[in-house]
């Protein structure tokens, strides 16, 4: 995973609330292989007319908003479905940071999985965000991970909690699995206490001989 | 020892360690694999150069993308992408020793169906899945949530799981439910009044009269909507109910090993008086059929009720979004729910697609036939051993005659990753969990309700409040 330490980016303001994450990967595009290549389609069903002709009232084709990398949005971002294609979707894009009032768990902590920063700011500072963005053409953010700070060049300061083991994977673009695995000997010794275990009674069928469809 | 909640106690019973200050290393039971969101995992785990700990307690099937018709499964898979995740699917669990259920098995079918069915699903265990409706499973006093890809590889290297502690919700259903009002009902209705983002950080654990008078199949449809409620997990405490269900199960313990499982689970529901951060209280005796009108699971009403007005909100974020939903589903605020025609049924998913719901759906519409302006009725079951239990229950016949499609098991129209895709512009009276804008099709329009309001429109060609009907609960 990249390390995230501060990012200055162009902000793109989609001032939704409850944005799931069908909106951000609709369904036909989940029978992918792999991770790369999500940011083409990210908001698929809103981004685009028949025929893939960008819809021109959906904020990313907004030409203001061309190259922006800090995505601002409203509350609960995130809702709905586990699938991990949206963070991948919004780093392709070219995000690397979501600014939001708050986050649905599921999507929340994908984001760290994949060195995205999700910031949670109280509501009225959202809100002025929102403004800011809205009503200056070009608006960019600093976002400071160690500092815990997001800042504009107008003087606006706001700190952000995070928490503190999260942030210190970003911060160094840790490996979490490795990290387990360095516990391996715990994982044993609860193994051999617990016993986890599955037990098989009745038959089951692994791939029995089906009829023939008539 | 303090009193604790059930989600403490399995808490503590998986906890590997827990370092002051960082996520508790969380052991995992049993670990639920699909098509659709493992197969970067294992490139990844392939990559790293990382082996499957333990593919004993890890499980596969196919269910997401599989055609619903049976012969189509014979056939070459017409989308190049489904039958490519079928392939890695089939690849990783051969290369890695996972078991299995393929599309030919006989007990295929939705992943949060089999787990309980088969037995996999036991009171006490921890379970994971990619996949959000893993809070099922809770319905049988398992701690079970949804995770991302990368939480899948960090199962499959590890059978572990770096997690925070939840906080907990009560949600107490009091009370004896009407007939016509069904564990759907409930759900919905506890949605609408936590909104969809009420359960963000919390895990749900039911109880209450109306809760503890479900089967295990009404459970379940509450605990898989707990995360349309923004809860990761939903619980139920294990009881006589769940016992009775699991026991001669496959993967269930036999014998002297049962009544010891069962000593063991009795220990598990929350202590008396053992505090949970938030309490919501629903009252089941009030409760009515509920229909979404809107494009996530928290815009619920009433059967009785009407479309609402975006200015009957106070938040203006709300406004918004009712009036943005409205559009999307070409509603007018006051129009009556029983009012409002449906162009398709869509009985499934992993919310509404066990035994119980279709003989309920059945008894409703036996003897009658779908209205003329209904453009498809679909019955998907849930697994191919309900689908094999319906049959011999002759309910197949019962619903062809009412003019529905009779279908192979898996996830169909609930998520339209197969060709089971609701067209633009039509509406849906769908027994699946999430009415978001597209969720079914694009430009699709979804209302949420029980198995019985959905057989019910069927039949109307409009929705209808079931409890005037003359059909029996169960």
């Amino acid at each position: 995973m990249q390390a995230f330490t501060t990012h200055t980016g162009l902000v793109l303001a989609l001032n939704r609330v409850n944005v799931d994450t069908d909106q951000m990967i609709p369904k036909q595009f989940l029978k992918g292989l792999t991770r790369e290549g999500y940011g083409r389609v990210l908001f698929y069903d809103w981004r685009y007319l028949p025929g893939e002709k960008p819809n021109p009232d959906f904020e990313l084709n907004f030409p203001r908003y061309k190259g922006s990398s800090i995505l601002l949005a409203g509350a609960n971002f995130g809702c709905g479905s586990s699938r991990e294609h949206a963070p991948w979707g919004i780093l392709d894009y070219g995000f690397h940071v979501v600014i939001a009032p708050s986050y649905a768990d599921i999507f929340y902590n994908n984001c760290f999985k994949n060195g995205i920063l999700p910031v949670t700011l109280p509501q009225e500072e959202v809100e002025e965000l929102f403004k800011r963005t809205e009503h200056n053409i070009g608006y960019q953010l600093t976002v400071d991970l160690p500092a815990q700070t997001v800042s504009d060049a107008q003087g606006l300061k706001y700190a952000f909690e995070v928490d503190p083991f999260r942030k210190n994977c970003l911060l160094k673009g840790l490996d979490d699995i490795g990290l387990t695995l360095e516990h391996e000997s715990d994982i044993s010794a609860y193994e051999r206490k617990t016993n986890p275990h599955v037990s098989q009674f009745a038959p089951v069928d692994m791939k029995s001989p089906q009829p023939q469809p008539k | 020892m303090p009193l604790r909640t059930m989600y403490e106690k399995i808490w503590d019973a998986h906890i590997v360690n827990e370092p002051p200050g960082q996520p508790g290393l969380l052991y995992i039971d049993r670990h639920l694999i699909h098509e659709g969101t493992c197969p970067q995992a294992f490139a990844g785990l392939k990559a790293a150069g990382r082996k499957v700990r333990r593919p004993d307690l890890t499980f596969a099937v196919m269910d997401h993308s599989v055609p619903t018709i049976t012969k189509d499964r014979f056939l070459p898979i017409v989308d190049p992408d489904a039958a490519g995740q079928f392939a890695a699917l089939e690849r990783n669990c051969k290369e890695t020793g996972v078991r299995l259920f393929d599309m030919h098995s006989a007990n295929q079918g939705i992943v949060h169906i089999i787990g309980p069915e088969l037995g996999i699903t036991q009171p006490g265990l921890t379970i994971v899945c990619g996949d959000s409706h893993t809070s099922t499973h809770g319905a049988f006093g398992a701690l079970a949530f949804g995770i991302g890809t990368s939480e899948i590889e960090h199962v499959l290297a590890t059978q572990c799981l770096s997690q925070f502690r939840s906080k907990t919700t009560n949600v107490v259903v009091t009370g004896k439910l009407h007939r016509g009002v069904t564990a759907k009902d409930i759900i919905l209705a506890i949605i609408g009044k936590v909104g969809i983002a009420g359960g963000n950080g919390h895990v749900f654990e039911y109880g209450g009269e109306a809760i503890r008078a479900l089967s295990m199949e009404g459970r379940m449809t509450i605990c898989n909507m707990s995360i349309e409620g923004g809860a990761r997990a939903g619980m139920v405490a294990p009881d006589e109910t769940t016992f009775a269900y699991m026991e001669g199960r496959p993967f269930v313990p036999r014998g002297k090993d049962f009544q010891e499982s069962v000593v063991r689970w009795k220990t598990l529901p929350s202590d008396k008086g053992a505090k949970f951060d938030m309490v919501v209280e629903l009252d089941g005796h009030k409760l009515a059929p509920q229909i979404t009108w809107g494009t996530n699971p928290g815009m619920v009403a009433p059967v009785t009720a009407s479309v609402p007005a975006p200015e009957s909100y106070a938040d203006p974020d709300q406004q918004e979004g009712v009036t943005r939903a409205l559009e999307y589903m070409g509603l007018k605020p006051g129009t009556k729910l029983v009012d409002v025609p449906v162009d398709r049924i869509f009985i499934g998913s992993c919310t509404n697609s066990r035994i119980d719901d279709l003989r309920v759906a059945a008894r409703v519409v036996a003897g009658k036939h779908i209205a003329k302006n209904i453009k498809g009725a679909l019955v998907v079951p849930g697994s191919r051993v309900v689908k094999a239990q319906a049959e011999s229950e002759g309910l197949d016949k019962v619903f062809t005659a009412a003019g529905f499609e009779w279908r192979d098991a898996g996830c169909s129209m609930c998520i339209g990753m197969n060709y089971d895709v609701l067209p633009s512009g039509e509406r849906c009276a769908s027994t699946s969990n999430r009415n978001f804008e597209g969720r079914q099709g694009k430009g699709g329009r979804t209302h949420l309700v029980s198995p019985m309001m959905a057989a019910a429109a069927a039949i109307a060609g409009h929705f209808v409040d079931v409890r005037d009907l003359d059909v029996a609960a169960d």
